[in-house]
C-alpha cells in the first residue's frame, strides 16, 4: 500500500499580537490562508478541501466556529474538518490534512490553525467548573510549575536553565516579522529578575496571550511540481495520546511523547536525531520544557537535555537550533501554535525562514503537546522528496 | 482506493437525562460492545477519534475525559472533531486508507441535559451579527419549513406523516428515546409541531472500521464503504437556498449513491440503495434531503430510516454517527444490501456527509 508523497507549497501567517481588533475571526484566517495561497501561486479554486483547527471553543466564545468561518476560507462547496485536540491541534490538524493528500482522497488541501484569544479570556475558558473533578490551577502554569520542579530534581539542573532558554527564544523572535513578541531591550538579567509566578516559573519565562493564524498548502507530487517555490516534504508524521492522569504518569518525560517520535523517527529513517535533524521547532510554552523536550524526543539522554541548552547548542547558530523563529514563548496563539511550529519547520527547510534562517538546514522537526502533557503530534519535513 | 468496512455498531439507550452518570461512564458500555462484537482489545486498535463538543459538556477539552474510558494506555494514536462523529468516521477512514492504520475505533457522544440545547446552538452562529439575537435552533429550523411550505414543497399533512412513520418504526429500536404513536403534537415555532422537532436527549455510540480481509475476519458481513464524502454551504442563512441541499446532493454523487452497486452504471439521478438513514432532526429537513438525494424518484423503493432516526433520538454530535452505525447494521444483519448513511452539521443542514455501505 504506496502513499502518496506529501508537499508543503504554500504557508501563511498573521502578524501576531495581544489583540487584532482591527480584524474578526474571519478577517483573521483569511488573511493567514491568502498568505499561504499567494506563497504557493495559488487560487481558491484549486483547494480541494479545508482542514481548520483550533483550541477550545470557549477561548472565542463561538461552538464550532468551522461553520461560520467556512465562506472565509472558501470552502463553500468544499469538504471542512475541524480538529480539536487541545494544545497539539494545530500539529494535528496538519496531519490529518496531510493525510487526505497521502491517502489521494484530495490533491491539494488547505489546512489552518488560529486563536484569537482577544475576544475572551483563555484563562477562564479553561476555567469552567465542573463537579467532581479539580479545577486546572490558576491556568496552565499552575499545572505545569511542579512538574517542572520534577525535572530540576531528578536531573540536577542549575535553577538558571529556564532563563537561558527564555532569553534564547525572545531575541529569535526579533529576527521573526510576524512574532507577537519584540523585546528589543532584553537582557539576561531582567529575565532574571522578572516576578515569580508559578515557582520557578518566572513572568518572562512563559508565553503571552496572542491572536493569530497560521495556514500551510498541502499537495501532492504533482502539485509540488507544479510550485514557484521549493517545498518542504513530509518524512514523517505521528499523534499519540495518554490519560491526563494515573499512578506512574510521568509528567517530565511521557511515554506518548517519546512513542509519537519514534513513530515519526522510524517513518523518516532517522536513526540519530542528536546528528540528523538540523532544526527543531519544539512547543516549549514555558522555558523550562525546552530541556525537559530535548530528552523526551531523544536529541539527549536523559538528565542531560539542560547541558545541551547551557552549553548554547540549541542557540539559532548552534549545532542543534531550537525554535529559531522565537517559539511558543514569543508567539501564543494557542490553537494555531502547533501548527506555527509545523510550518515553521517547513520554512526552514524551503530555505524561506529569512533572518531567522538556519543555514543548510535540510531536516526539520516539528513538535506540539496538548491537554496534560498527555497529547502529542510531530511531523519531520525534509528538503528532498521521501524515497519511495 | 483500499477497501474499508464497518465491522461493529454499537450505542447507548438514548434518554432525556443521565445526570447520576459522567460521559466516560456512558460511553465506556458501548466501547465495550462493539470491541466484544469484534473480539479485539482497545490495545488492538490502530487508530481511535472520537467526535463530540466541549459546549454541550460546558466545559472545555471535556474530550480529554472521555478518552480515558478508551484505555489509553499504553499511549494511542488518536486524533478527535469537534464535530459530529460521522466526521471522526470520515477522519479515521482516511487514516487506514493511507495504510497507516488496519483498525480504527471511532465513537461519539453528546449529553443535552446540563444545558439548555436550544440556547446552545446558537452559539454556533456568526458571533457578531446572529449570535448576539440568540435564534433558538428550533425557530431556524421552523424557518427552513415555512419555506418549503411557501414554495409549496410540503404541507403540515405531510410533516405529520414523516413524525407519525419515524415514530412507529422507532418501536422497534429498543434505544430510541421516544417510541410509539404520537399526535403531530402541541405548536411550538410554527409552522413546527413539537412531532415536528426531535427530543433532546443524552447518548454514545462507537462503530470499529477495519480493512480488507482484517475486515473480513471481524465480521461476517461486513459494511464496506463505497464511497464516503462531505461538503459545507454559506453559513449566513439569507444566502442559501433553504428549501434545497445542495451539499447532500453532491456528497452523494462523489460518494456513488446514483452509480450502481459494484460500480455498475445507475439510472441517472435516482440513488441505488434499498435503505436511506438520514440525519433529518426536523420532519421538514427530511422532506428537503429526500428532494437532494432523489428519494422520491426511486418510487419507494428506499427504506428510509428504518430506526426511526434522529426524530426517535436525538443524541448531538452522536445523531450522525448512529445513521451511519444503523445502516451498516442492516447490512451485518442481512437487511440491506446497499445503504446510503447522512449527516448534517449546522443551522439548517449547513454541513452534509454521504456515505454509501455495501455487503459482499
Amino acid at each position: 500500500m504506496s502513499k502518496e508523497p506529501v508537499a508543503v507549497t504554500g504557508i501563511g501567517q498573521t502578524a501576531h499580537v495581544a489583540a487584532r481588533r482591527d480584524v474578526s475571526l474571519a478577517g483573521l484566517v483569511r488573511e493567514a490562508a491568502r498568505r499561504a495561497l499567494d506563497d504557493a501561486e495559488l487560487t481558491w479554486a484549486d483547494i480541494e478541501a479545508v482542514v481548520i483547527g483550533k483550541a477550545p471553543d470557549f477561548f472565542e466564545g463561538v461552538m464550532m466556529p468551522e461553520l461560520y468561518l467556512a465562506d472565509a476560507l472558501g470552502a463553500v462547496g468544499k469538504p471542512m474538518l475541524r480538529v480539536h485536540t487541545a494544545g497539539s491541534v494545530g500539529g494535528s490538524t496538519a496531519l490529518v490534512a496531510a493525510n487526505l493528500v497521502a491517502a489521494r482522497v484530495h490533491r491539494t488541501v488547505l489546512t489552518l490553525a488560529f486563536e484569537k484569544q482577544s475576544e475572551s479570556n483563555a484563562m477562564w475558558g479553561l476555567s469552567l467548573p465542573i463537579p467532581f473533578q479539580q479545577p486546572l490551577l490558576a491556568g496552565a502554569g499552575g499545572f505545569f510549575a511542579p512538574h517542572v520542579r520534577a525535572y530540576m530534581r531528578r536531573t540536577g539542573a542549575p535553577d538558571t536553565i529556564g532563563s537561558l532558554v527564555a532569553y534564547k527564544d525572545r531575541r529569535n523572535a526579533l529576527k521573526n516579522p510576524y512574532a507577537h513578541l519584540h523585546e528589543e531591550d532584553i537582557t539576561l538579567e531582567k529575565v532574571q529578575a522578572s516576578p515569580m509566578l508559578w515557582d520557578p516559573i518566572r513572568y518572562s519565562e512563559t508565553c503571552p496571550s496572542s491572536d493569530g493564524a497560521c495556514a500551510m498548502i498541502l499537495t501532492d507530487r504533482a502539485g509540488a511540481a507544479r510550485a514557484p517555490h521549493p517545498a518542504a516534504w513530509v518524512h514523517g508524521g505521528a499523534m499519540r495520546s495518554e490519560p491526563t492522569l494515573f499512578a506512574g504518569k510521568d509528567f517530565v518525560s511521557p511515554q506518548a511523547g517519546k512513542d509519537c517520535a519514534a513513530d515519526v523517527y522510524r517513518q523518516a529513517g532517522i536513526t540519530d536525531p542528536r546528528r540528523q535533524i538540523d532544526a527543531v521547532e519544539m512547543y516549549v510554552p514555558f522555558s523550562w520544557y525546552e530541556p525537559m523536550w530535548l530528552e523526551n524526543l531523544g536529541f539527549a539522554a536523559e538528565g542531560e537535555g539542560w547541558k545541551l541548552t547551557e552549553a548554547g547548542v540549541t542557540a539559532l547558530d548552534g549545532d542543534l537550533p531550537v525554535n529559531p523563529s522565537g517559539g511558543v514563548l514569543s508567539t501564543n496563539p494557542i490553537g494555531a501554535s502547533g501548527m506555527l511550529r509545523f510550518a515553521e519547520a517547513a520554512l526552514q527547510v524551503r530555505g524561506r525562514a529569512g533572518a531567522h534562517q538556519v543555514d543548510g538546514a535540510r531536516r526539520a522537526l516539528g513538535h506540539a503537546y496538548g491537554g496534560g502533557s498527555q497529547f502529542f503530534a510531530m511531523w519531520l519535513v525534509g528538503t528532498d522528496a521521501p524515497a519511495t | 482506493m483500499r477497501e474499508v468496512a464497518i465491522v461493529a455498531f454499537g450505542q447507548s439507550v438514548h434518554v432525556r437525562d443521565s445526570a447520576e452518570i459522567s460521559e466516560v461512564e456512558m460511553l465506556m458500555p458501548v466501547l465495550h460492545d462493539v470491541l466484544a462484537q469484534t473480539g479485539l482489545a482497545a490495545r488492538d486498535i490502530d487508530f481511535t477519534c472520537s467526535g463530540s463538543s466541549d459546549y454541550l459538556a460546558g466545559r472545555a477539552f471535556s474530550f480529554t475525559m472521555a478518552l480515558d474510558g478508551v484505555g489509553a494506555w499504553p499511549p494511542v494514536s488518536e486524533s478527535h472533531v469537534e464535530m459530529d462523529g460521522a466526521w471522526a468516521l470520515y477522519e479515521a477512514w482516511v487514516k487506514i486508507l493511507t495504510g497507516e492504520a488496519d483498525t480504527a475505533l471511532v465513537y461519539a457522544y453528546g449529553k443535552s441535559s446540563p444545558g439548555d440545547l436550544r440556547e446552545v446552538l446558537t452559539r454556533q452562529l456568526d458571533p457578531y451579527y446572529v449570535a448576539p439575537l440568540w435564534p433558538d435552533s428550533v425557530a431556524l429550523a421552523a424557518l427552513q419549513a415555512q419555506a418549503l411550505i411557501d414554495a409549496k414543497l410540503t404541507d403540515e399533512r405531510e410533516l405529520a406523516g414523516i413524525a407519525a412513520r419515524s415514530r412507529a418504526d422507532a418501536e422497534s429500536n429498543p434505544h430510541a428515546q421516544l417510541r410509539g404513536a404520537l399526535p403531530a403534537g402541541e405548536p411550538l415555532v410554527a409552522p413546527l409541531r413539537s412531532g415536528d422537532c426531535p427530543p433532546i436527549g443524552d447518548g454514545a455510540a462507537a462503530v470499529v472500521l477495519a480493512a480488507g480481509d482484517t475486515a473480513r475476519r471481524l465480521a461476517a458481513r461486513p459494511a464496506w464503504i463505497r464511497g464516503l464524502d462531505h461538503r459545507i454551504e454559506a453559513h449566513s442563512l439569507g444566502v442559501r437556498d433553504l428549501t434545497d441541499s445542495p451539499s447532500t446532493r453532491l456528497a452523494a454523487q462523489r460518494a456513488g449513491a446514483f452509480e450502481g452497486p459494484h460500480g455498475l452504471k445507475g439510472r441517472g439521478g435516482v440513488p441505488t440503495v434499498d435503505t436511506a438513514e438520514l440525519h433529518a432532526p426536523f420532519t421538514s429537513q427530511e422532506v428537503v434531503l429526500r428532494r437532494a438525494l432523489g428519494l422520491d424518484a426511486a418510487d419507494g423503493t428506499v427504506r428510509i430510516n428504518p430506526s426511526g432516526g434522529a426524530l426517535a433520538a436525538n443524541p448531538v454530535m452522536a445523531t450522525g454517527l448512529i445513521r451511519l452505525g444503523e445502516a451498516a447494521a442492516r447490512i451485518h444483519r442481512g437487511a440491506s444490501d446497499r445503504a446510503l448513511a447522512h449527516a448534517t452539521s449546522g443551522p439548517c443542514l449547513q454541513q452534509n456527509l454521504v456515505a454509501v455501505l455495501e455487503g459482499e
